[in-house]
């Protein structure tokens, strides 16, 4: 059982010691101040946060509506919302161009307002967007779902009206859930790369995120795709610390009323 | 003093729930469970909106389907106390006597439900009859014009339960709001209510003030429900102005109600006496059971103890006097005149 669970320790983390390992700190430090890289960087991390902010302004709602209401066709709306979650990028890159693109369904549409969404910043705002959301959806359903309908109920006997039960009742108490999917869709999202690579191509500095970065980086110069990898992966496991932070800190129990306690 | 009156249609599963009811004092509906109490408060407060009807509070409309009028529950000026108390655990108890307090002092009412001590505990930390004091804070925070309490008793152990519900009574007798409660339990309702409704399967079976429901219950489920023993037997005009009713034991019971046919036979385990021999010239109690002695029950300073099919108490003195605990036969004595009878 340990020897086991050794195996599959070591099989997760031999990579990622390995992108460490093979460059010495100095020099990947040294790699990340190229163009390429620093591009790469602010690209990722601009259109993550566009991404990020249009998912949750848009899922949030969504999600609290299908927490709490019955409507016919519901149950199938919960599973529409994760089918991104299964289907594989290629097929998402495509749906998109088939969607977006020129001469997609909304291609004519989007032409005759003056957009272009292909091969721009837009395009990678929406790949990231589509495949990211659904992560962040479905956890805040969960947690809409948790919360206590009489707390809903007596917050509103108590005078407060929808908008200020959700947000001094609701939201707070679905806050960690929240928090949660939203972490694991922004990992998601800046990680991104095959719906983005067809939908948004690959552009340095318009459309070239840092996973992009990578694979093109990767055909030239290994030690410079080494060390986006490295920014990655640092990146990538700062958020997971900050789930795990997130997640064990209780707002409910400030540590001030023990300095504060009346004496009884 | 206000008055709320309602009057609404409210479909559930398996039955609907028909009720019509003014309440200007305290009134407590009492039935078993899944009779729908719960669901009239939740209509008053516009929680749940019903098929057809009327909630009023001394003219001003809260709900009138006819008129598509529905006041959302933050514009009903209720304080409801739900049976789990419903507070926010992400809040302190300042926070939530707060959270609907309309400009009046929290501190107030934090000194005057003793829970001022307890200002920055969170609810988790409390014991039931803390929460019990904080959610009726809570409610009353917002200065409501109707109180509606969901099983306020429920939630506490036997040995809180009797001092709470006296507080409570005396609180809701200095408050003079119209009040409805709800509870599963006939005591409770009779300690807190000047008016108690029996609710069954969503209909009011009957209103009145406890002593009345004792006095005349009009069929045999309130009867049972206000602790009556309930006896089944035949009815028959009988000698004088006396009815007399057959068991399906066999034996002979007199009542002075008058009724015919199948009848359930009420008498409250007050109003029964035990003996160990009977003696018919010495007795002015026409009724006998005669059966063999169960299991006997403390109620405060009083035993329960069922002689046949009849529960009765009696003191602890004369338990112990009479050996009741030993078992054997005794006989079960009460008055035709406290013998009612009413439809099955």
């Amino acid at each position: 059982m340990f020897a086991a669970a050794a195996i599959a320790l070591g099989f997760l983390l031999l990579p990622i010691v390995a992108i460490f390992a093979r460059v010495s700190p100095g020099k990947l430090v040294a790699q990340l101040s190229q163009p390429v890289v620093t591009d790469a960087l602010v690209l990722s991390l601009k259109t993550s946060a566009i991404a990020q902010a249009l998912v949750v302004l848009v899922g949030t709602p969504a999600a609290y509506v299908l927490a709490t209401r019955r409507f016919p066709g519901r149950s199938l709306a919960v599973v529409l919302v994760e089918l991104p979650l299964v289907l594989p990028p290629a097929v998402a890159g495509i749906g998109l161009i088939a969607a977006f693109g020129r001469l997609g369904l909304l291609g004519g549409t989007l032409d005759a307002l003056g957009v272009q969404v292909g091969l721009t910043q837009a395009a990678v705002v929406i790949a990231v967007a589509y495949v990211s959301s659904p992560f962040y959806v479905r956890q805040a359903v969960a947690a809409f779902e948790a919360v206590d309908p009489n707390l809903v109920a007596a917050s509103r006997t108590l005078g407060a009206g929808r908008a200020r039960t959700f947000f001094r009742v609701v939201l707070p108490l679905a806050r960690r859930g929240l928090a949660a999917g939203e972490a694991l869709s922004f990992a998601r999202g800046l990680g991104e790369f095959g719906a983005t690579i067809m939908f948004a191509s690959s552009l340095q500095g318009v459309t070239q995120t840092l996973p992009l970065a990578i694979y093109h980086e990767f055909a030239l110069d290994f030690t410079t795709a080494l060390a986006m990898s490295a920014l990655l992966v640092v990146v990538s496991g700062a958020l997971l610390v900050a789930l795990r932070i997130t997640l064990q800190w209780q707002p409910s129990k400030p540590t001030s009323r023990f300095l504060f306690a009346p004496s009884r | 003093m206000a008055t709320l009156q309602a009057d609404f249609t409210l479909p559930l599963r398996s039955f609907a729930l028909e009720l019509a009811l003014d309440v200007s004092r305290t009134v407590a509906l009492v039935g078993p469970s899944g009779a729908g109490k719960t669901s009239v408060l939740r209509v008053i407060a516009g929680l749940i909106e019903p098929s057809r009807g009327r909630v009023l509070l001394d003219g001003e409309q809260w709900l009138d389907t006819e008129r598509r009028v529905s006041l959302p529950p933050e514009r009903r000026r209720v304080g409801l106390v739900f049976q789990d108390y419903a507070l926010f655990p992400h809040l302190s108890v300042r926070g939530n006597v707060a959270f609907g307090s309309s400009g009046r002092p929290v501190d107030e009412l934090l000194d005057r439900f003793r829970i001022r001590h307890l200002a920055t505990t969170q609810p988790a930390e409390l014991s039931g009859g803390e929460r019990q004091r904080v959610a009726l804070a809570r409610a009353l925070a917002r200065e409501p014009a109707v109180l509606l309490l969901d099983e306020p008793l429920a939630a506490l152990d036997a040995h809180t339960k009797s001092e709470v519900r006296h507080e409570l009574a005396e609180l809701l007798r200095e408050l003079a709001l119209p009040t409805l409660l709800v509870t599963h339990d006939y005591e409770d309702a009779a300690a807190l209510a000047d008016e108690v409704g029996v609710l069954v399967e969503g209909r009011l079976r009957q209103l009145g003030p406890p002593a009345e429901l004792v006095a005349r219950p009009r069929d045999a489920f309130v009867a049972s429900f206000t602790g009556a023993n309930l006896l089944r037997g035949k009815a028959r005009r009988g000698e004088g102005a006396l009815t007399t009713i057959r068991l399906e034991s066999g034996e002979d019971l007199y009542s002075a109600d008058e009724a015919e046919g199948d009848v359930g036979v009420v008498v409250y385990p007050w109003e029964v006496s035990v003996a160990r021999a009977h003696a018919p010239d010495s007795d002015s109690a026409l009724n006998v059971v005669r059966g063999q002695l169960g299991s006997l029950v403390e109620v405060a300073n009083r035993v329960r103890v069922r002689v046949g099919p009849v529960t009765a108490e009696v003191t602890a003195a004369s338990a112990e006097r009479l050996e009741l605990a030993d078992g054997g036969v005794a006989y079960a004595t009460f008055k035709a005149t406290g013998t009612r009878l009413v439809p099955l």
